[in-house]
């Protein structure tokens, strides 16, 4: 063993990383397999497993029909969903935290999500998405991709991406998008309204297998992409120069960053809507446990993203039955006080 | 390896920054970029370790033409000690010296145990072995600039660049860190804001003014006191330096001193 693992300023490092990515991963499985069984109607969490196990070995004969559609239909998919967008939203704040240099920079300060309610608040209210043969999901993404090249043409010169326009532009636009949805809001009667609404606060109820392919395809994509670009984005996180210094190519690693981090952002709020907080404070908490490594940061990022917002959904459910609060109220509400203690707790140790 | 700069202008909003600026720095001589504020030095270093394009000009390392290359051949051939190093997170010491390594590996690559050991004996090259495992942005200026020193070395590069390395540094931390970069002996060039470090440390000198090259040779034949008055407004003469004899400058305003002179 090196000295390096053992005298590393970082709360976890060396040997303690593979095991602290272990414990994540058996974490997700534990606490999905709970949030599986927990509802208005209970499953025991070996019937989840069975149920589970029985889909994935294609052996649906010996279950029980209304617990196995319970489980598979309606559970398994919001659970899958409220993992993904939370590792969505984490990789997203990982990249655009870097890419401007700016902690408190997050998928929602881009107008990528604000272009996205808009569209989304379009198609329910006035139907105009319909027209276009979107769904609140397709209205969503193009309103969300529409913002993305506004912000992007605003923030550039000369096809160079500059961080502190690309904040102004993407607050800019934001305030544009969010200004039209609340004018929306004020026409719409109150059935539409609660729909635009609980959209609004995120919300990963009502999931179907359906909603789940482009979401995991983008994540997915992202991740293995990232996985190669840690070093280079470690690079970046010094600075500009330096990063160029080092032979990053800085524009073209700044545009792609831009471009990933807009579609998966795009993505989760186009079926789960805007789910705040996650990817502003999930890449800070990792950061503070294993050190500002982007190559540690992304693994840790995706699993740990995905934890925290399958126990948010949980607690969601549980926590005012039968009735649902919106998920972003509460990502904001447990993960404030949570990081607000490990900021406390980070520093401490490092210092 | 040789560093050819040749009519290399920038032009931003309109504004020429730099104006058609040549330069010849030779194989392991350390070459001085001088000039005051704004007249274009960290500019011109930009547009060699390819972080800012030129407008027109080109500039070769050796055979290679810079912008016609890839980014991560320069960072094979060009380490810098830029001044924009951001603070605000916690690499390690260690951390910050491993990013040398950069363009030595592919995507997918880990460093291995002799990457460790070129961060290791550059962390003992610059005496900052023991604080490997600090954290970075609580070093002072003066370790902190040693550091960036080191990974500049674990890039192993036949080039360095600095800009204005001495920015911030208590005037021993100055010093030790331009002995150090003499006793390197790579190809150097440095912009200087000292004018005494320059024709200290440098065996040849550009002077720069508002983005134009004003004369370019060894230090003395670069700068002398009508010069100096010139392009920085300042009344100057040359001494002889009372503890190592070589050429001194000493500096005035263009007010101070006159009245006493002629009362």
């Amino acid at each position: 063993m090196r000295p390096t693992a053992r005298s590393s300023p970082h709360l976890v490092s060396g040997r303690g990383f593979p095991v602290l990515v272990v414990a994540l991963v058996v974490a997700l499985a534990v606490t999905a397999a709970f949030a599986v069984g927990v509802g208005t109607v209970d499953v025991p969490v070996g019937r989840v497993v069975a149920v589970v196990w029985g889909h994935l070995t294609g052996d649906t004969a010996g279950l029980d029909p209304l617990t196995d559609q319970i489980v598979w239909d309606f559970r398994t998919p919001r659970v899958l969903l409220a993992a993904l967008a939370g590792s969505g939203l984490s990789l997203a704040g990982v990249c655009l935290q870097t890419l401007v240099r700016n902690p408190l920079a997050d998928p929602y300060l881009f107008g990528v999500s604000a272009g996205a309610s808009l569209g989304a608040v379009i198609a329910l209210t006035s139907g105009v998405g319909l027209v276009a043969g979107l769904d609140v999901a397709g209205a969503a993404f193009a309103g969300s991709l529409t913002s993305l090249v506004v912000v992007f043409v605003m923030a550039q010169r000369g096809g160079r991406l500059i961080g502190s326009s690309l904040v102004l532009a993407g607050v800019a636009v934001a305030y544009l998008g969010t200004a039209v949805t609340s004018y929306l809001q004020l026409q719409a009667n109150p059935a539409e309204l609660r729909g635009v609404m609980f959209w609004l606060l995120g919300s990963v109820a009502g999931a179907s297998w359906d909603d789940l392919g482009v979401l995991s395809a983008a994540t997915a994509a992202t991740a293995i992409w990232l996985t190669t670009r840690g070093r280079s984005m470690n690079a970046l996180s010094v600075g500009d120069d330096t990063a160029a210094g080092l032979g990053v190519d800085v524009h073209r690693l700044r545009i792609l960053l831009l471009v990933a981090a807009s579609l998966l952002t795009a993505a989760v709020v186009s079926v789960a809507g805007g789910i705040g907080f996650v990817g502003l404070i999930v890449p800070h908490a990792v950061r503070l446990v294993v050190g500002p490594d982007h190559r540690r940061v992304f693994p840790v990022s995706l699993l740990a993203g995905a934890v925290f917002l399958v126990l948010v959904d949980l607690v969601t459910r549980t926590v005012d039955r039968p009735n649902e609060v919106p998920v972003g109220i509460l990502t904001a509400a447990l993960g404030a006080p949570f990081f607000l203690v490990l900021l406390r707790k980070g520093k401490r140790a490092l210092r | 390896m040789r560093v050819r700069v040749d009519g290399v202008s920038v032009v931003l909003d309109d504004t020429t920054v730099l104006g058609g600026v040549d330069l010849v720095a030779e194989a392991s001589a350390i070459t001085g970029v001088v000039g005051p504020n704004g007249s274009g030095k960290s500019t011109l270093l930009r547009c060699v370790y390819r972080a800012l394009r030129p407008t027109t000009g080109a500039v070769h390392i050796g055979q290679d033409d810079v912008w016609r290359s890839s980014a991560r051949r320069a960072g094979l051939r060009t380490a810098v000690v830029a001044q924009d190093h951001d603070l605000d997170n916690d690499y390690s010491v260690h951390e910050i010296v491993t990013m040398g390594r950069t363009p030595h590996k592919g995507l997918l690559d880990r460093e291995t145990t002799a990457d460790r050991d070129i961060v290791d004996r550059a962390l003992e090259r610059v005496r900052m072995d023991r604080a490997a495992h600090r954290v970075f942005a609580t070093l002072s200026g003066g370790e902190r600039q040693r550091v960036l020193v080191a990974r500049a070395l674990t890039q192993e590069t036949p080039v360095l660049l600095l800009d204005e390395p001495t920015n911030h540094l208590d005037i021993g931390a100055q010093l030790e860190l331009l002995d150090l970069v003499r006793e390197l002996g790579l190809t150097t060039i440095a912009a200087l804001h000292d004018l005494n470090h320059a024709t200290a440390y440098c065996d040849r000198l550009l002077l720069l003014r508002a983005g134009r090259a004003v004369a370019e040779g060894t230090p003395a034949e670069v700068l002398d006191a009508d010069r100096v008055a010139e392009v920085f407004g300042v009344r100057s003469a040359v001494v002889p330096h009372p503890l190592t004899g070589r050429p001194h400058f000493v500096t005035a305003s263009m007010e101070d001193g006159r009245e006493t002179a002629t009362g």
